[in-house]
């Protein structure tokens, strides 16, 4: 082991049915260091948590902890408590309704005997001593949630852990809760516990972190000292774009902003229940724009908000400069927009229905409740998009679950396109499918635009959002930071204002 | 044992004078009485139990009645507390569970409020209350079967009907038939539980009508059950009633199942008598007269109606509901 | 390659008719069927006759089994939709019935508990009491949709107090009607050897296939079933449709609620209908329909219903005390919903695929 080592793993690999979720990655955790664990979504954070904390095997590789002579077997989370790594995760797993000093002693006493005195002194110490704003008999659901992340932090603590793993801790926090963990985090720090800190605000990580290890696509791409690494730099790592070879892809779509036209749709201070500032925004006929940004940067909930999905809390919305009310999805729908959610499983296909009734559900519902299609037009509506999209599927009736990936989202798009929206939101249509699909997606959007349907395209991989988009939004810690057209649309550029900060 | 026996005497003697003095003291006040019953909406003769209860302890009859109701023990043991707080000199109690009583009936005692039992009997010495006014099931059951044999039918083959299960009413009026017809070779064709309900009922006795088995009696141990049987009766076209193919007896004495026994589509009603205020009225005033009871269970007289001698003033005092 | 292509055909043609799920009512009909023909053939006569009021009917145990399953059956089509759409079951529906018969009883009655003519049309009636019942399955539903409360704990509430609300309707007491014409709904109709009943079910089977064809209800309450966030994204409203399908039921309840009070023209607000919610449930449940929401299949529901009526009748016939019904049904019921658990079915799925492997692979070993 290195000096100074309190965890190494070393070439872990650990693979799925079809999907090689880590390969050959390295990790090295110091005592008393805040260590970010970055990368976007698919990198591999999680699964090496989840190996880390034995809630999955690994398929090779090797694990050390300081004071274990040669590596250590954890094969459940029991396993990794015992051996003193502790994981607090975004969705606080402790029991609300029972008290905090209970809920930090729960599952741990060591035989029968329970002094409920002894418990709240001892818990009462250690909430002053990490100074944790709680008392030991008050229920935990009457905390924030800031404190009862606290409170999950100090369980894990009090169990003498030497590597403490937050997992997104920070996502439902305000700033002064923020503020309020990080001293607690520093606190740590101090006492020598080895932290890792996953989460996609960058500016979290330059405030409290000490160095950084960055995956992507299950791969580790390196491990740096926070001062080595500015903002633009860990960006291009985590997007897999070096600078240096941005040679900018030509832009060579039709030049379709007919700037005098009255916008498709136009927004003024549109902001939801979702926590995004309120934005302007608006499209044209027949334009791609994308919004970008890193994951959690609020990009699916701005789109969200155009259609209605989240609660729209204010905002003026304009559909071909005619003032209209969009309050739910139904709204946008007859006004011709259409929204492929980001989650194709949580928000696209209903599993169970065959691919038939997942193609005409949309247009079904604009349809209305009276007027259903019969049994022959809905497969002569599912055969024609079946063969436009090529959709893979054994027949119109086979449960849209049992497709893959790829083709669940062609069908989902499907669904969409048969509503002949004249304005188009994709969120991630290309995550998680194959490459080849992927470039019929691209495709297809630049060949809608040109036939006069305006696309918003969200997509984590840059330059499909460059070879499709001609202008993009670009999002930050939920808010709209900037707006790139033309000859901006490079990957320095996006990458710059994704980064904020000094290096901009 | 003894001791407890002589001592209980002794209690009752000196509550006796009590009560006595008691007595003289509030000559024109009225009595106080707290009555604890089940929820009517129970069924039909609970409905008919409690209006029969409000109608007799009344200001005018002198008395200061209060009224709690539940199906559950614990709710009712809480009520009796509180009356005995307010210091009723009754206490009236149809129990919904036998056990539990000891505590709150020695409280009782202590605070010198009288219980009467009505109804339904509990575990509890016997000392602890003055009376127990019931309802008994099985000779509900021998009167309807002593009918029934007085009948002389050339042969019996009867569907029996039987209630919920385990039910004091089930047991005894059950007991009664089995035991004759194991006697006298009676043939019980179909023995089943309707659980009290008119559709079951029907389903049963459809089951043996189109299993073509032969009957002349139904043996229905409520009304309901008996009409259920009846409706599937009339489906297959088979008479029933006085001087008819198969008889039908029914339990409870609902005024609509006298009705048709005065009319002739039903032969027997067993009566299971819910007027139980002439009987407790009549203990309070011994008691307040200072009389001893000759017996503690007092066991009410019911009767058994013929369809062929009951007259529209016996539909009238006896039948249940309107 | 060609020996494993042949192999997954061979398994999807036999999973295939497996998995159709009507397949499951049929299969327990012909299993009592077989039963009762090895038993004795005779449970399936049928023979004509003409009852007391001198109407030719039909009897035997398989008129029975029409004519009791049918309440059972009506029920089955709101429970399915029900549990189609909000992953749960209602069971306060035999409380619910109760008090549709009571209000029934009621209007027909007037003040009078036992009127020599009816104070009001029987249709007027019937309609009250499907506002009431509708009502109450808004009661239901809202509480489901909007306060998300698992259904059968919010449906615990009627459950509880339905009984005591029937019989405040009728101030406790039990009236009883002499009239003729209300008795065809339970009974028959005058020349026709039919009971009614049946044809009632049939006519809420037809349209209930109608709204299914002629609306979208079937897709809605699917979709809402299977994936609420995506039917809402689809611009569908979830809370909506689950409250429909309440008030659906409650319409089903009335229909029932006549139906029974029509079989005695009296009502006994503490037995009747009684324990006919777990029935219900069950019917959905041998239809083949998951208990916990999504795909459904109204034919198998109904037929589940009657199959139930089937055991039911089995059941009396062969002297099998009726308080151990339950116990029967019980066991039909821990049967199946232990064989819809998706950990079970993955299970026997592995074994059919390993029972064909092995078939096929002992020859080359």
């Amino acid at each position: 082991m290195r000096e100074k080592s309190v965890l190494e793993m070393h070439g872990i690999y650990k693979s799925f049915p079809g999907v090689k979720a880590l390969q050959n990655v390295d990790f090295y955790l110091r005592e008393g260091e805040i260590h970010a664990l970055m990368g976007e979504n698919g990198a591999g954070k999680s699964t090496l948590i989840k190996v880390l904390t034995g809630v999955y095997g690994k398929d090779a590789g090797e694990i050390y902890l300081k004071g274990h002579s040669g590596p250590v077997r954890i094969h459940s989370p029991q396993d990794a408590q015992n051996a003193g790594i502790s994981t607090v995760y975004q969705e606080i797993s402790l029991c609300p309704n029972l008290s905090v000093a209970e809920n930090i002693f729960i599952g741990r006493g060591k035989g029968m005997r329970v002094s409920w005195k002894q418990m709240n002194s001892d818990a009462a110490k250690l909430l002053t001593s990490l100074d944790i704003p709680a008392k030991p008999t008050q229920q935990l659901a009457s905390c924030s949630i800031a404190v009862q992340q606290m409170v999950a932090i100090a369980r894990a603590v009090d169990m003498d852990c030497r590597v403490l793993i937050l997992d997104e801790p920070t996502s439902s926090l305000d700033e002064s809760e923020v503020a309020k963990l990080f001293r607690l985090m520093r606190q740590l720090r101090e006492r020598g516990v080895g932290i890792v800190f996953v989460t996609h605000f960058l500016d979290q990580v330059y405030e409290v972190c000490d160095r950084i290890t960055v995956l992507r696509n299950g791969q580790l791409v390196g491990e740096y000292e926070i001062e080595a690494l500015p903002r633009v730099q860990l960006v291009s790592k985590m997007l897999g774009k070096e600078l240096d070879d941005m040679a900018d892809i030509k832009n060579n779509l039709p030049v379709s902003t007919e700037k005098d036209s009255v916008p498709v749709y136009e927004a003024k201070g549109l902001c939801s229940t979702e926590g995004i500032q309120p934005f302007d925004f608006e499209i044209r006929r027949g334009e791609v724009n994308g919004f970008t940004g890193l994951l959690g940067s609020g990009r699916s909930e701005s789109v969200r908000a155009i259609f209605g999905a989240d609660r729209v809390t204010s905002g003026e919305v304009k559909v071909n400069g005619t003032p209209v009310q969009i309050k739910k999805p139904i709204d946008a729908m007859r006004h011709g927009i259409a929204y492929l959610a980001e989650d194709r499983k949580r928000d696209g296909i209903v599993g169970d229905l065959s691919v038939r009734d997942n193609i005409i559900l949309a247009l079904q519902v604009k349809n209305g409740f009276f007027k259903p299609f019969s049994k022959a037009k809905a497969i002569k509506f599912a055969r024609e998009y079946i063969k436009l999209l090529d959709i893979k599927t054994a027949s119109v009736n086979t449960p849209v679950a049992s497709l893959s990936g790829g083709n669940q989202q062609k069908v989902i798009l499907a669904r969409w396109l048969l509503t002949h929206p004249n304005y188009l939101i994709l969120d991630e249509p290309t995550r998680g499918i194959d490459v080849g699909t992927k470039v019929e997606i691209q495709k297809l959007v630049l060949k809608l635009a040109a036939e006069g349907m305006s696309v918003t395209f969200i997509s984590s991989e840059t330059d499909e959002m460059l070879r499709t988009c001609s202008r993009l939004l670009v999002m930050r810690d939920r808010k709209l930071v900037g707006e790139l057209t033309g000859d901006q649309l490079t990957q320095s550029h996006i990458m710059n204002t994704i980064a904020g900060g000094e290096q901009a | 044992m003894k001791a407890t026996r002589i001592f209980s005497v002794i209690l009752s003697a000196v509550l006796c004078t009590t009560a006595l003095t008691a007595c003289g003291g509030k000559k024109n006040q009225l009595i106080k009485v707290g009555i604890i019953n089940n929820d009517p909406n129970e069924s039909g003769y609970r409905t008919a139990n409690d209006k029969d209860l409000k109608a007799t302890f009344t200001k005018e009859n002198g008395f200061d009645a209060e009224f709690r109701y539940s199906m559950k023990n614990d709710v009712q043991i809480n009520d009796a507390q509180k009356f005995i707080q307010d210091d009723v000199d009754y206490l009236l109690l149809s129990a919904a569970d036998m056990a539990g009583w000891d505590t709150v009936l020695k409280d009782a005692k202590k605070a010198g409020v009288k219980v009467i039992l009505f109804d339904r009997t509990i575990d509890a010495d016997e000392s602890l209350y003055e009376a127990s006014i019931v309802s008994d099931m099985d000779k509900e059951g021998e009167t309807a079967v002593d009918w029934l044999k007085g009948q002389n039918l050339p042969k019996y083959e009867i569907i029996h009907l039987q209630g919920v299960m385990g039910s004091a009413a089930q047991k005894g009026r059950s007991g009664a038939l089995d035991k004759t017809a194991g006697e006298l070779g009676w043939t019980i064709v179909k023995q089943q539980t309707a659980e009290w309900s008119a559709e079951k009922a029907q389903q049963i006795v459809q089951s043996v009508i189109d299993s073509k088995t032969s009957f002349n009696v139904i043996y229905a141990e409520n009304d309901d059950m008996a009409k259920g049987a009846v409706a599937a009766l009339d489906k297959a076209n088979i008479s029933h009633g006085v001087g008819k193919d198969v008889i039908i007896m029914g339990f409870d004495c609902n005024k609509w199942a006298l009705k048709e026994l005065k009319a002739g589509n039903w032969n027997y009603d067993g009566q299971c008598n819910p007027f139980q205020s002439s009987y407790i009225k009549d203990i309070i005033d011994k008691l307040e007269k200072g009389e001893k009871l000759a017996e503690k269970r007092i066991v009410m007289n019911e009767k058994g109606f013929d369809a062929a001698q009951i007259t529209d003033e016996d539909v009238e005092t006896y039948g249940i509901g309107t | 390659m060609t020996e494993k292509t042949v192999l997954r055909k061979q398994e999807s043609w036999i999973s295939s008719i497996l998995r159709h799920q009507i397949i499951i009512p049929i299969a327990a009909l012909l299993l009592l069927s077989l039963f009762n023909l090895i038993a004795d053939p005779s449970f399936f006569c049928i023979t004509l006759g003409h009852n007391s009021a001198g109407n030719p009917v039909l009897s035997g145990n398989l008129i029975t089994i029409i004519d009791c399953g049918s309440e059972l059956a009506i029920l089955a089509i709101g429970m399915t939709l029900v549990t189609a759409a909000s992953g749960g079951q209602d069971i306060s529906v035999g409380a619910a019935i109760a008090i549709s018969g009571s209000v029934i009883i009621r209007v027909l009655c007037g003040t009078n508990t036992r009127p020599d003519t009816l104070q009001a049309p029987i249709i007027v009636a019937f309609l009250v009491a499907c506002l009431v019942a509708m009502a109450f399955g808004a009661f239901n539903g809202a509480l489901v949709a909007f306060f998300r409360i698992q259904p059968m704990v919010a449906t615990l509430i009627l459950f509880t107090a339905g009984r005591s609300i029937a019989a405040w309707i009728n101030n406790n007491e039990l009236p009883v009607i002499s009239d003729e014409s209300f008795t065809y709904f339970g009974g028959y109709l005058p020349g026709i050897p039919i009971p009614t009943p049946f044809f009632i079910a049939l006519l809420c089977y037809l349209i209930t296939w109608a709204v299914l064809k002629f609306t979208t209800l079937g897709l809605y309450v699917q979709s809402v079933g299977i994936n609420e966030k995506t039917a809402h994204l689809n611009g569908l409203n979830p809370v909506l449709i689950k409250l429909a399908t309440y008030i659906l039921l409650g319409l089903c309840v009335a229909v029932c609620g006549l139906i029974k009070v029509s079989r005695i023209s009296t009502i006994n607000y503490s037995v009747i209908a009684k324990d006919i919610e777990m029935d219900a449930i069950l019917a959905v449940a041998l239809g083949g329909n998951s208990l916990s929401g999504g795909k459904f299949n109204m034919s198998a529901s109904i037929l589940g219903a009657y199959v139930i009526q089937f055991l039911t009748t089995t059941l009396y016939k062969f002297n099998v005390q009726s308080d151990a019904l339950s116990a029967y049904k019980a066991v039909v019921v821990i049967v199946l919903v232990v064989l819809s658990a998706p950990s079970v079915r993955e299970k026997l799925s592995a074994l059919v695929r390993k029972l064909h492997t092995s078939g096929q692979t002992t020859p080359a070993a």
